[in-house]
């Protein structure tokens, strides 16, 4: 069909330690026991999708994960990793890989991105309309209890400071608008000329930019050669190309359609002008249409593209994984209610708890959990709402509420892991209670200690 | 006892017509049964639907509360085909990107039109011929027609097609298996290509520019026209006459749900015509002044049948009955040899929803709050098209001339051999 299909895994992120580390890059965290790049390799892997850039940030972590690619996806997909430096942004990280791309569109993935929606809705939207980009938006994820509980005036800004301003045209076909939470202080200015060429203009703060996108090629590498500053596709390139869609002065210089002007003919280009004519008087005139016309009704030469969006429908799950709240969420949704994106995803069987983990006595695991093989839970545990990893040791007496404890992970007994991300080979030693903490990998957590919302982790040598 | 689905297109037609002709026509006649598109499906077949939903690359919407008269036109594909379709994107291996575009934007209505719908697919098929490779063993002739056989399929589901585009696809197989067999794969591809390229630019552009020509003729100073809808040669036809500097007036008329003659009134207000706008009740109203109408047709019949939009018959009608000329300017390429006596035996269904709503005056929704067992006595029926007796008609202007209709099958009779014997 003419895509080609990049996916951005980014490397470290800044938000994420200390679960992040050399040894486990962002791609690689695991959500449900799968690493979440494998959500969004095996939704395209469904999807018939086969050929796949993978970019990554850092030479490292790009071997890492593309050894993980090749062993698991190693005959189902054909994946060429692409190491970008780091800090580069998705924008650089598109200009490294720009020769590697050759197709008419181009489709790009948040690696963190966990989602059902078929990523062929977003192309044909795409492709019904011609557009120069179509970006997919998703209702924004009702967060954890950990979130809920602040609200009030003071909090309200902090709250805003999530959300994001999308103006759509009437008919949610178009993107008029997009502003991100981070520009939006007190006022969101609009532009006037869009508003005029549209007349009505719908303002949404409830949907969030799902980060997957459809480019239109020659665009894209046009803009990213033209504007060197740009560094992320989602807060530089994107609202660029909303913002000029009614002047595309950088693109003025493509004629639409791609017509070949081989045959110089006169009578061949009236021929081209009457065809493109009637096309065009058949279908519904957009709002670039109008005002691309000059008052007297002759096409202008300002060319306008189109941006698109594809709204997700309700029902659909789509969470990016950027803040470790989302990493809890989406942990607690795959085992929980979106358990349909787990079918499939790796060799394990479709019940939660994998083959040989050990229970003790009187232990409950509640509903939701999944525990990994090889784990042994001592006796007198709880296990609520939670994700344990691979060969973990759990001792007695041991509640783990709404947590997710990575692999190979010793629990003393008597502790009480709440609202926790617990790395992996990190030891806790006896009654150490944890309230939404993040524990990095390797740390160990001396005996009867307590922490509270804080984030722990091994001081690099 | 459920009858045979009776075959549409009538080879008893196309013999009786040529009774006279019998000794040098036959073996035309019979290349023509064989170039004859397939029999229609008649929905109120249950075996036939079953088979087809089987076979089909789309979910079948169900049938829901179908007015019976109308059983056996296919249902009309509404909005919940988009999502599956879209769904689909990536899967559909046999399926041309460009024919995919052009099947969705048929489906969501972006293209309609004649003219348009066909040029789209014309260039859409074209693309796909560039891009195409024979299999090893196969021959291009047998393989490529089965491929444009799978494409056609596909935008059938999407919508049906209209007359123009039949025809072309007949001219395009029957070229198609005309291609001599010495031909390289790249020369055969080129050829099929540039043959496209001269039935769009001979059938459709130049036949337009005839067209404009003769009816300007038609068209004095001080005129009033009538038009309906929105016909795209029409519409060339007003914008032309008056670039030369003829003084009219306009009366568009429009009618819902689709509302066409807006767009085609922003238009034309645009190059500067003076318009008036009115919808289909107000026709008598607005009969009085008016000197000629002008319509667009979708496809003349055998019997000089014009059918086109769905309320173009009571424009005619109602200009007969003010003894005002009325004109339809149509492109010999829509011509087709069936006959047709009544709007009901072939025709399309649109969305019913669309009847129900009012768009622009949400306090007009008296329909909307009805409980089901209300809405199981109420069937709501779109229909798209109708046909319009030659009576009503004055003349058909056409490429080849002004015609009158019953002048129609012997252009159907004369050319129609023209393209494909060529």
């Amino acid at each position: 069909m003419d895509f080609q299909v990049v996916v951005l895994a980014g490397g470290s992120s800044k938000n994420l330690t200390p679960l992040v580390s050399k040894e486990l890059p962002k791609p690689l965290l695991p959500v449900a026991n799968r690493p979440v790049l494998s959500y969004v390799l095996h939704q395209l892997e469904q999807n018939n999708l086969k050929d796949l850039i993978v970019v990554v940030e850092g030479e490292d972590t790009a071997l890492v994960v593309g050894a993980w690619i090749s062993g698991t996806f190693i005959d189902r997909l054909h994946v060429e990793i692409a190491a970008v430096p780091e800090d580069i942004g998705t924008a650089g990280a598109i200009r490294a890989i720009s020769h590697h791309l050759t197709a008419k569109d181009i489709l790009v993935v948040s690696g963190d991105l966990v989602s059902d929606v078929p990523p062929g809705a977003v192309a044909a939207t795409h492709r019904r309309h011609d557009a120069a980009v179509t970006a997919m938006l998703s209702s924004i994820p009702v967060s954890g209890p950990l979130d809920s509980g602040s609200s009030g005036g003071k909090d309200k800004a902090k709250k805003l400071g999530r959300y994001n301003i999308i103006g759509l045209d009437p008919g949610k076909q178009f993107l008029l608008h997009i502003a991100t939470g981070a520009e939006i202080e007190k006022d969101a200015r609009l532009p006037k000329r869009i508003l005029r060429a549209v007349g009505q203009m719908e303002i949404r703060s409830d949907l969030m930019d799902a980060h997957m996108y459809a480019f239109k090629r020659s665009v894209l590498q046009e803009v990213l050669d033209l504007k060197d500053t740009f560094q992320s596709l989602k807060e530089d390139v994107l609202p660029y190309l909303v913002r000029s869609q009614l002047k595309s002065e950088a693109l003025s210089n493509r004629t639409p359609q791609g017509e070949e002007n081989g045959n110089e003919k006169v009578t061949s280009q009236n021929n081209q002008v009457f065809v493109s004519r009637i096309l065009a008087n058949s279908s519904t005139p957009s709002f670039h249409d109008h005002s691309s016309e000059n008052p007297d009704g002759s096409a202008s030469t300002r060319k306008t593209h189109k941006c698109c969006v594809y709204i997700a429908s309700s029902g659909s799950y789509c969470v990016r994984l950027n803040s470790i709240q989302a990493f809890m969420d989406i942990n607690r949704d795959v085992t929980g209610e979106a358990d349909h994106l787990l079918t499939g995803t790796s060799s394990d069987p479709n019940n939660n708890i994998g083959p040989s983990p050990k229970l003790g006595t009187k232990t409950t695991v509640g509903p939701h959990c999944m525990l990994g093989e090889g784990s042994e839970i001592g006796d007198k545990c709880q296990v609520k709402r939670s994700v344990i990893g691979r060969h973990c040791r759990i001792g007695s007496h041991v509640k783990v509420v709404n947590s997710v404890v990575m692999n190979h992970v010793t629990i003393g007994d008597g502790c009480i892991i709440q609202g926790s991300v617990v790395c992996s080979n990190v030891q806790l030693q006896e009654r150490v209670v944890l309230k939404d903490c993040q524990v990095g990998a390797g740390f160990v957590v001396t005996a009867g200690s307590e922490y509270k919302a804080e984030s722990l982790a091994r001081k690099e040598k | 006892m459920k009858q045979p689905p009776q075959k549409k297109d009538g080879p008893p037609v196309a013999s009786s017509v040529a009774a006279s002709e019998r000794g040098v026509d036959r073996p035309v006649e019979k290349e023509r049964k064989k170039d004859l598109p397939p029999p229609r499906m008649q929905f109120d077949d249950e075996s036939r639907v079953d088979k087809a939903k089987r076979r089909s690359l789309l979910n079948q919407p169900e049938a829901r509360n179908r007015v019976e008269l109308f059983r056996h036109l296919p249902p009309h594909k509404n909005g919940s085909q988009l999502p599956y379709l879209e769904s689909k994107f990536f899967e559909l291996h046999e399926m041309h990107p460009s024919v995919y575009k052009v099947g969705l934007q048929y489906l969501t209505g972006d293209t309609s039109g004649g003219n348009a719908r066909c040029i789209a697919m014309l260039q859409a098929f074209q693309e796909a011929i560039r891009d195409y490779s024979t299999p090893p063993e196969k021959t291009l002739n047998r393989d490529l027609t089965s491929k444009i056989g799978g494409f056609v399929s596909f935008l059938i589901e999407c919508r049906p097609l209209s007359m123009s585009m039949g025809n072309a696809i007949r001219f395009l197989k029957s070229r198609i298996a005309r291609l001599p067999l010495t031909l390289s794969e790249s020369e055969a591809k080129a050829a099929l290509c540039s043959d496209i390229d001269r039935f769009i630019n001979e059938k459709i552009v130049l036949a337009d520019k005839v067209i404009l020509r003769h009816a300007a003729t038609k068209i004095r100073d001080g005129d009033v026209l009538l038009t309906y809808g929105s016909s795209c040669v029409v519409e060339m036809i007003l914008l032309y006459a008056h670039e030369i500097g003829k003084q009219f007036r306009v009366v568009v008329v429009d009618s819902r749900p689709m509302l066409e003659g807006q767009k085609q009134l922003r238009r034309l207000v645009a190059k500067g015509l003076s318009c008036t706008y009115t919808q289909l009740n107000a026709i008598s109203y607005v009969m009085h002044e008016v000197t000629r109408v002008f319509l667009g047709a979708s496809s003349i019949f055998s019997n000089g049948t014009v059918y086109s939009r769905v309320g173009t018959a009571s424009v005619a009608m109602v200009a007969h009955a003010f003894h005002v000329p009325v004109l339809v300017c149509c492109e010999a390429y829509k011509f087709h040899e069936r006959v047709q006596l009544d709007s009901i035996c072939f025709n399309e269904l649109g969305d019913p929803d669309a009847v129900s709503k009012v768009p622009g005056r949400e306090d007009v929704n008296y329909l909307d709050n009805l409980t089901d067992k209300q809405k199981e006595n109420l069937q709501l029926l779109n229909l798209k098209y109708d046909a319009t007796p030659s009576d009503y008609i004055s003349v058909i202007v056409t490429d080849y001339g002004m015609i009158p209709p019953t002048s129609v099958p012997v252009i159907v009779r004369e050319y129609r051999k023209e393209y494909l014997l060529i």
